[in-house]
């Protein structure tokens, strides 16, 4: 469990202090995976590079399952950093080294693991992020998703128990992404490790993350699970990051809105009710027409979702959201 | 042809080019041994680098500065009664190579802080975040990053160092250049001249293909 108290960081700049961080109180749960999304500048390199102490705090305590890690001398902090892996927008291999040897280099670092123990560990990891084949390749010869995963391997290596990751799909296409965050998403579930993932893009999110913090100009303005952040966003940074992911343009979609007759709902369905042909039997009940003005049916990570937006006309509006709320839909009167 | 090269006196050719040989391969040596470290603490003194001493660096980088901006045929002198207190001689092929260092190391020195600087930050930052401490971080990342870098630099080194040997004949410091001044220009034995400036020009691009082949080697970008 990662515990912030009071957690703040600024800089100096020209002798004046400029908050990176305002005071903050976070818990991360062992096991989880956990989002940090905003804007670039928002604060959440920052954010992530305060729980390996990259960036020492300027205030608060740190706590990794109970240790303050603030209070760790030179020694104990370079042990604590061997169990936390980090991967990279930019994947920072060292480009003078192979595959396997980038694998190896934290446990050479480590100093306490024997050439056979090393050499039987980058077996085991270049076969599970599939690179067998690339072992004696130099980075520079590989694609920009086989060196993220060359990056997973390396940070694996010394069996760490957080695995950080600073941006570590902005470099690659929709594609690799994919993969990699598949990737991702078993090894937390195979290894209980628990992941802090930062991005800019909620879809990354929502497709992994369990839990999201949504941060703006250093404060984290909206913190919770991600089905409840991303299906009822309040912050309006929030919103953005939500209409961007699902490339609305809000502007527009008001215009829209405003030509559509009648009243006007969003509902949202989860989990099973996804399934359902509710709209049709809710129809006939309670005699009301419908037309569909937007709607998406995706996954929160395993969950699905639909969201629709309907233009409700006649009939009897009450008996019908009734119905569909006792049908264990969200419903949101938009107009 | 024999009466063209009439004053070339070929052993003395090969002994000089032994000497001025000697001369590169020793300071080239030692440049190294004594730049490169000074180069590391350069770097790693410097602003917002893993060891920032603002004072430190200051000191370092003024030491530096003095040696590469003092003239080497001027060094060479100034060098002198420094060189006899060190091996006994200030002249001959011993005596050209302590001031050939002083004017090598802070120029390789530069080098190397360019090349460190040129090693990608965010090695430096996942290095520091699988738990390494400096020395590790210097020996297991920066240095084996900026190889390719450091090799250039030993080589533009050692061509800088040919021309200072060569300049070093004007206070006797043996080796080609010394044939150049005695032969070639005080008793206007225009071949003499010739053949030692071929020899050099020979030299210089040896090494020049030497270090791009070992550059273009160790280069995995």
């Amino acid at each position: 469990m990662i515990v912030f108290d009071q957690v703040q960081k600024s800089y100096q700049v020209d002798g004046r202090a400029i908050p990176a961080l305002h005071p903050t109180d976070m818990t991360i749960e062992t096991g989880e995976v956990f989002g940090i999304v905003g804007h670039s500048g928002a604060g959440k390199s920052t954010l992530v590079r305060l729980i390996n102490l990259l960036e020492p705090p300027t205030g608060g305590d740190i706590l990794i399952d109970g240790e303050n890690i603030t209070r760790y001398n030179a020694a104990e902090l370079r042990a604590f950093r061997r169990k936390v892996g980090m991967i990279f927008q930019h994947f920072n291999l060292l480009s003078s080294k192979t595959v396997s040897d980038n694998i190896a280099f934290p446990m050479k670092l480590a100093g306490i693991y024997s050439k056979t123990e090393i050499r039987e560990r980058v077996q085991e990891l270049l076969a599970r992020v599939s690179l067998t084949d690339h072992a004696t390749k130099y980075p520079s010869q590989l694609s920009g998703g086989q060196k993220q995963r060359v990056g997973i391997a390396r940070a694996l290596a010394c069996r760490p128990t957080i695995l950080l990751c600073d941006e570590a799909t902005s470099a690659l296409d929709p594609q690799t992404t994919q993969s990699v965050l598949r990737l991702l998403a078993e090894i937390n579930k195979e290894l209980g490790l628990t992941i802090v993932l930062i991005t800019h893009e909620m879809d990354v999110v929502r497709r992994v993350c369990d839990r999201v913090a949504v941060m703006d100009a250093g404060r984290v303005v909206e913190m919770g699970a991600v089905s409840d952040v991303f299906l009822h966003p309040k912050h309006p940074t929030t919103r953005d990051f939500v209409f961007e992911s699902e490339s609305i343009d809000s502007e527009e979609m008001q215009e829209d809105l405003q030509k559509a007759n009648g009243r006007i709902l969003r509902l949202t369905f989860k989990g099973e009710a996804t399934y359902q042909p509710l709209l049709g039997s809710v129809a006939r009940a309670s005699g009301v027409d419908f037309s569909i003005l937007s709607g998406r049916i995706d996954h929160i990570k395993d969950t699905p979702y639909g969201q629709l937006t309907l233009s409700l006309i006649g009939g009897d509006l009450e008996l019908a959201m009734s119905a569909l709320e006792g049908a264990d839909v969200h419903v949101e009167v938009v107009l | 042809m024999e009466a063209l090269l009439s004053n070339v006196d070929w052993p003395e050719i090969g002994i000089a080019s032994w000497d001025t040989l000697v001369m590169v391969g020793m300071s080239l040596l030692f440049s190294v041994l004594a730049g490169l470290p000074i180069g590391v603490l350069l770097f790693l003194t410097g602003k917002r680098q893993l060891l920032e001493q603002p004072v430190a660096y200051a000191v370092l980088s003024f030491v530096v500065n003095v040696l590469r901006s003092v003239p080497f045929i001027i060094l060479l002198i100034v060098m002198i009664p420094f060189t006899v207190m060190l091996i006994g001689t200030s002249l001959g092929v011993a005596g050209a190579i302590p001031p050939l260092v002083a004017g090598g190391a802070p120029f390789f020195a530069r080098l190397v802080e360019t090349s460190l600087r040129e090693v990608d930050r965010g090695i430096i930052e996942a290095t520091q975040a699988m738990g390494a401490n400096v020395r590790q971080i210097i020996f297991g990342a920066l240095l084996p990053e900026a190889l390719p870098g450091i090799i250039a630099g030993i080589t533009v080194t050692a061509i800088t160092l040919v021309s200072y040997a060569a300049m070093s004949g004007v206070i006797g410091g043996g080796g080609l250049g010394d044939l150049a001044i005695r032969f070639g220009y005080q008793r206007f034995q225009t071949d003499v001249m010739v053949i030692t400036v071929a020899l050099l020009v020979i030299f210089v691009q040896v090494l020049q293909m030497a270090g791009d082949r070992l550059v273009l080697y160790f280069s995995r970008k």
